[in-house]
């Protein structure tokens, strides 16, 4: 039934598959530090992205295409609690891809206390995102206001000469976050 | 291959006395009662998720918050999620790989056995974390078992660490589990048995290890980012911060996923050892099961964001997901017609397992279809977050996992009993249950096409006669396990002496052992050929 | 089972299929619906097609495994046949529901590439979901309102355990009325911009077959164009914390001339609101007055969290009844907190008026036994808001 097995004393060497092992342990955690630039990567050759630029860009001149006019449109909102007033000077213009443009946004803290606001963009559609380039946006830094204090806030952006020839309207949203108690770290 | 029974009754004399009571249990290394612990545990487990569920069942029987608070009603809710999927399904399934497993591949035990005992002693403690929090003032989690962000994090009732905690220990578990369950099905198993002649139980076993092994630290990955954004000033999810919700579901979901995979497959293993048996003729399609096992379980990593399809995708993106996801029907339709050819011309009987696995490749097979509408992303958007999900989740877990679950258990009972179940009391769990799940279940798929979401404590007045209809079918199922903890405290205690091999047409190693299966079994590997 | 037996169940079976046609299901209460926009009768013909195919593929297969448990029994003294494999049927039957998926998803694909067109509209409508309400505002317009649901509380609260209904008679849209709807134009392509002020909501009408998620810090866009005017109701979809079943959907869909004169009245009516609260700075009301609105405004607002009885939900949601803020502090911290927000708590600021939010105040200090006496008047709430 049972077949006897010849005993060798084998001394189990076991130190190869030790090192092997922490070697992996290492290569995996370097391998998820690696990732972030790897995304970084990937993100940009596929163009999977979805998220407008959050540091300046700078304009590149490819020219301006004017047999197209795109509709750029602006709408805030406020996160909850915080107690500024925000808004789009004018909530709609219309570009030329590739056109350089300059917007202003009106804020005011209405609260009784000094108040650090963020700005938070989102464009749709999703596959417009990559060809809004901000060139100078309010929202890259944080805005502290003190208490009371309005301010206009600037926007310079300019449309990918390259957006594809189906969309027609792209949608600004700037969402406005309470960081005060961050902006220390 | 050809098999002969073993007398093993020689192996225990040179061993060392089995422990007695408490010790044994908590100091085993044995795979059988290590087993067992994770059978009893889970059985336990899901009688505490239905109770939860009945609570839920009796709120809904009415329009009105007549019984709970709608906090409560979402505590309730989440926690009946958590503990069924981590507690019941998976505890089962694990319990199921350490009693077969070996025996199966003709292996002394598992490969770790004391890292085995570790998996399981801690589950106790996970779910004593979890529970724990009902007894807290802020109650416990209320963001759904997907819990996400930032409801979770930001907005979170207080009981997020607790719930991080738990869900960690769950998730060691679970890895060590499938790290042994690799280990022992590659190394273990006797000569001359190879990969392709190994049972597909051990086959769907082993493939499901591997997807633990894949996709559990993605999960400790996402809870530990819920931990650090609601406790430490991370902003992995918030806008805020320049993090991002959606993210949050795109790395969830590439653990949830395969994870409902992971809930699955062993189903399938089970119960392509059981149509076999009782028709009576050989699995049909042996390799083309392995093969499709196997592209399901890799098509599992690529189509998470069909949970996803209104967060906002990309065109494109949603497209990919949808054709990817309606190719995994391919190969599950593969598995279910096999399963059908097997019992095509054979020569049946319907014993108690033969009719949870047939109620199983039918019931699970209707799940399927409401999984494949799910997967068109324009009528999802119909579908989602509705109780047509809900339906469809319960008909593939629950007359899937939990049906395959009593079919393995009532097949097996008698090789680790002894003894012969009650075939009458047997009968009537599977009847109640096969009607009252139907009552129960059914109807989800008529609300949800009729507009009711998932989650609400309340609902529209549109929607009261099929929730009152589905509460009598969940009390009712909810007593119906008890039958079923009734016949196996009669079948340890006593009955019918069970044979070595109870079923003339069951084949593997597991039936050339005793009934019991002797405390230590394969001592010695048998030669396979 | 001899041949006619066989031909009655065949029989069975044919008229069982026939209660599936389409004219029996649609607008049952098993189905979904057929919606009053063109992407939502793409949407229901698309679900007809996969539900009859996947009826189609299990009448086959449950079919076959009916007749095998019925004509394979052992008892019936059926033989085990020995055959186990075949490569050419495992290749048919990958092969056909390959087939069957691609008659699918052809027309899925060119229904979801229509919806996601969100081009060309020709009104905009920012949506934006909270706990647990909608807000809407009118590009272009300057109109912008909340939408709270407005099924009052003693029809849903009935936790005194009787189960035979009691509490008040339950309305006809139940859970589904709000007491602002959203209003659009029939006919004219309609764009949603939709986000959310917290936690993910989701914003989803049947009848228009539009669900999209709410997501914190980032817009999605959809977009309908219905034929029909006409009164649409729907639900949030999307966990929400515990209000989740209580923030419906309703939109009010009315002809271009119709929707025209809406706007007019919106204007009209956002111009007197403006003038009444200049007015009401410089009036002052009784406490009969602002105890009475307080209450309204309290239970519609304020009750979800902090309760009818003014005992909260701590230690989520504290307690206003002998609470430090409503009776010892000062009115104007109060007033902050009403007006600003504070963590989980929405600033209600922008939401009420000044009247409103004066006389709830006023409420809240002095009900349940709080009786500070304090009186709250609109140039308060005002001072407070300026600071």
């Amino acid at each position: 039934m049972s077949k006897n097995a010849e005993q060798k004393p084998v001394k189990p060497n076991n130190s190869k598959v030790i090192k092997k092992l922490v070697f992996m342990v290492f290569a995996m955690f370097g391998f998820g530090f690696a990732l972030v630039p790897l995304y970084d990567v990937f993100c940009d050759i596929t163009g999977l992205n979805g998220k407008t630029n959050d540091v300046a860009v700078v304009y590149s001149d490819n020219g301006i295409d004017t047999s197209r006019t795109i509709k750029v449109q602006f709408i805030t909102r406020m996160a909850k609690g915080i107690p500024w007033q925000f808004e789009p000077i004018i909530n709609e213009i219309s570009v030329h891809p590739g056109e350089m443009k300059f917007v202003n946004f009106f804020a005011k803290n209405e609260a009784n206390h000094d108040i650090t606001g963020q700005a938070v963009p989102s464009v749709s559609p999703g596959l417009a995102a990559g060809y809004f380039q901000k060139i100078e946006c309010f929202c890259f830094e944080r805005q502290p206001l003190r208490s009371g204090e309005e301010v206009e806030m600037g926007l310079q952006f300019y449309v990918d000469i390259d957006l594809p020839v189906d969309i027609h309207t792209l949608t600004l949203s700037y969402t406005l976050y309470d960081i005060t108690e961050k902006k220390d770290s | 291959m050809t098999t002969h029974t073993i007398d093993e009754s020689l192996d225990d004399a040179h061993h060392d006395h089995k422990m007695k009571g408490i010790k044994r249990w908590l100091y085993t290394t044995n795979h059988k009662d290590i087993g067992t612990l994770y059978l009893w545990f889970s059985f336990i487990m899901l009688l505490t998720g239905g109770a939860l569920a009945m609570v839920i069942r009796a709120e809904l029987f009415q329009p009105g918050l007549q019984i709970v608070e709608p906090d409560f009603f979402n505590q309730l809710t989440t926690v009946h999620g958590l503990i069924m999927v981590f507690g019941a399904i998976m505890p089962a399934f694990t319990g199921f790989a350490n009693w077969m497993l070996p025996m199966m591949i003709g292996a002394p035990d598992m490969a770790l056995p004391r890292m085995n005992n570790w998996s399981f002693w801690i589950l106790p403690f996970a779910f004593a974390i979890l529970l724990s929090s009902f007894f807290m003032e802020s109650g416990a989690p209320n963001f759904g078992w997907t819990f996400y962000a930032p409801l979770s994090t930001t907005y979170s009732n207080g009981s997020t660490a607790f719930f991080v905690f738990a869900v960690h220990i769950m998730g060691v578990s679970s890895i060590m589990g499938a790290i042994n369950i690799v280990v022992t099905i590659m190394n273990m198993r006797a000569p001359g048995m190879t990969y392709m002649k190994m049972p597909l139980f051990v086959w769907t076993f082993f493939i499901m290890a591997y997807l633990l092994i894949a996709v559990m630290p993605v999960l400790a990955g996402v809870v530990t980012m819920v931990l650090t954004d609601t406790y430490f000033g991370t902003s992995f999810f918030n806008a805020a911060g320049g993090g991002d919700p959606v993210m949050f579901q795109h790395i969830f979901w590439f653990f949830g996923h395969p994870e409902v995979y992971i809930m699955i497959l062993p189903a399938f293993g089970i119960v392509s050892t059981i149509i076999p048996a009782f028709a009576r003729k050989k699995l049909f399609g042996y390799s083309s099961m392995v093969y499709a096992t196997g592209s399901i379980a890799l098509l599992s990593f690529i189509v998470w964001a069909h949970h996803m399809f209104t967060t906002g995708m990309p065109l494109f993106g949603e497209l990919f997901f949808m054709y990817c996801t309606m190719l995994i029907a391919v190969p599950t339709g593969v598995k279910v017609f096999n399963w059908v050819a097997t019992m095509w011309r054979g020569s049946m009987t319907f014993e108690v397992p033969m009719l949870f696995s047939i109620a199983f490749v039918i019931l699970f097979t209707i799940g399927g279809f409401s999984g494949l509408m799910l997967a068109l992303t324009p009528v999802d958007f119909q579908y989602h977050d509705t109780y047509f999900v809900v339906a469809h989740f319960h008909y593939v877990l629950v007359t899937g996992s939990l049906f395959s679950i009593y079919a393995g258990a009532y097949f097996w009972l008698p090789k680790w009993t002894g003894h012969m179940y009650s075939d009458s009391l047997s009968k009537w769990h599977f009847w109640c249950s096969l009607i009252s799940v139907n009552l129960l279940f059914f109807p989800m798929h008529f609300l949800g096409l009729a507009g009711m979401p998932r989650r609400i404590p309340d609902y529209a007045l549109q929607f009261a006669d099929f929730n009152k209809w589905v509460s009598i079918g969940g009390f009712a199922f909810g007593l119906s396990q008890l039958i079923f903890l009734a016949v196996v405290i009669k079948c340890i205690r006593g009955g019918n002496k069970a044979p070595a091999k109870p079923w003339d047409g069951a084949e593997g190693l597991e039936w050339t052992v005793a009934s019991p299966a002797p405390y230590h079994t394969f001592s010695t590997p048998p030669k396979v050929d | 089972m001899n041949r006619s037996n066989q031909r009655w169940w065949m029989e069975i079976c044919l008229v069982c299929l026939s209660l599936f046609s389409s004219s029996a299901w649609s607008d049952s209460q098993l189905n979904l619906t057929k919606g009053v926009t063109a992407v939502s009768r793409e949407v229901y013909d698309l679900h007809m097609l996969a539900l009859y195919i996947c009826t189609g593929i299990g009448v086959v297969v449950f079919g076959a495994m009916f007749w095998s448990m019925i004509f394979h029994r052992k008892s019936k003294g059926a033989k085990a046949a020995d055959f186990h494999e075949s490569t050419k049927v495992e290749i048919l039957w990958t092969a056909i529901p390959v087939v069957i998926l691609i008659a699918m998803a052809v027309p899925a694909t060119s229904t979801l590439i229509d919806m996601e067109n969100n081009d060309n509209s020709d009104v905009t409508i920012q949506v934006t979901g909270s706990q647990w309400k909608w807000h809407y505002k009118y590009f272009d317009q300057n109109i912008e309102y909340y939408s709270v649901l407005s099924t009052p509380r003693e029809q849903y609260e009935n936790q005194d355990g009787s189960f035979s209904g009691n509490g008040a008679l339950k309305g006809e849209d139940y859970l589904l009325e709000v007491d602002k709807p959203l209003v659009i134009p029939a006919n004219k392509k309609v764009r949603f911009l939709i986000t959310s002020d917290d936690v993910i909501h989701s914003w989803w009408v049947p009848a228009f077959a539009v669900k999209q998620d709410a997501n914190p810090g980032f817009i999605n866009e959809a977009w309908t164009n219905v034929d029909e005017p006409g009164v649409y109701r729907g639900q949030c979809a999307e966990l929400c914390g515990k209000d989740h079943g209580f923030m419906p959907i309703v939109v009010e869909v009315k002809s271009s001339e119709d929707y025209d004169k809406w706007l007019d009245e919106q204007h009209a009516l956002t111009a007197q609101a403006e003038n009444a609260e200049k007015a009401s700075l410089s009036s002052s009301m009784s406490k009969a007055e602002l105890m009475q609105l307080g209450e309204t405004v309290y239970l519609a607002h304020c009750a979800a969290c902090h309760q009818p009885t003014g005992l909260g939900l701590p230690p989520t949601f504290p307690a206003l009844k002998g609470s430090a803020i409503a009776t010892q502090g000062s009115i104007e911290e109060h007033l902050t907190l009403v007006i600003n927000g504070k963590g989980m708590m929405p600033p209600f600021g922008k939401q009420l008026s000044l009247k409103e939010i004066a006389a709830v105040t006023t409420f809240e200090r002095n009900a349940w036994g709080n009786e500070t006496g304090d009186l709250v008047q609109s140039s308060d709430v005002k001072a407070v808001s300026e600071e």
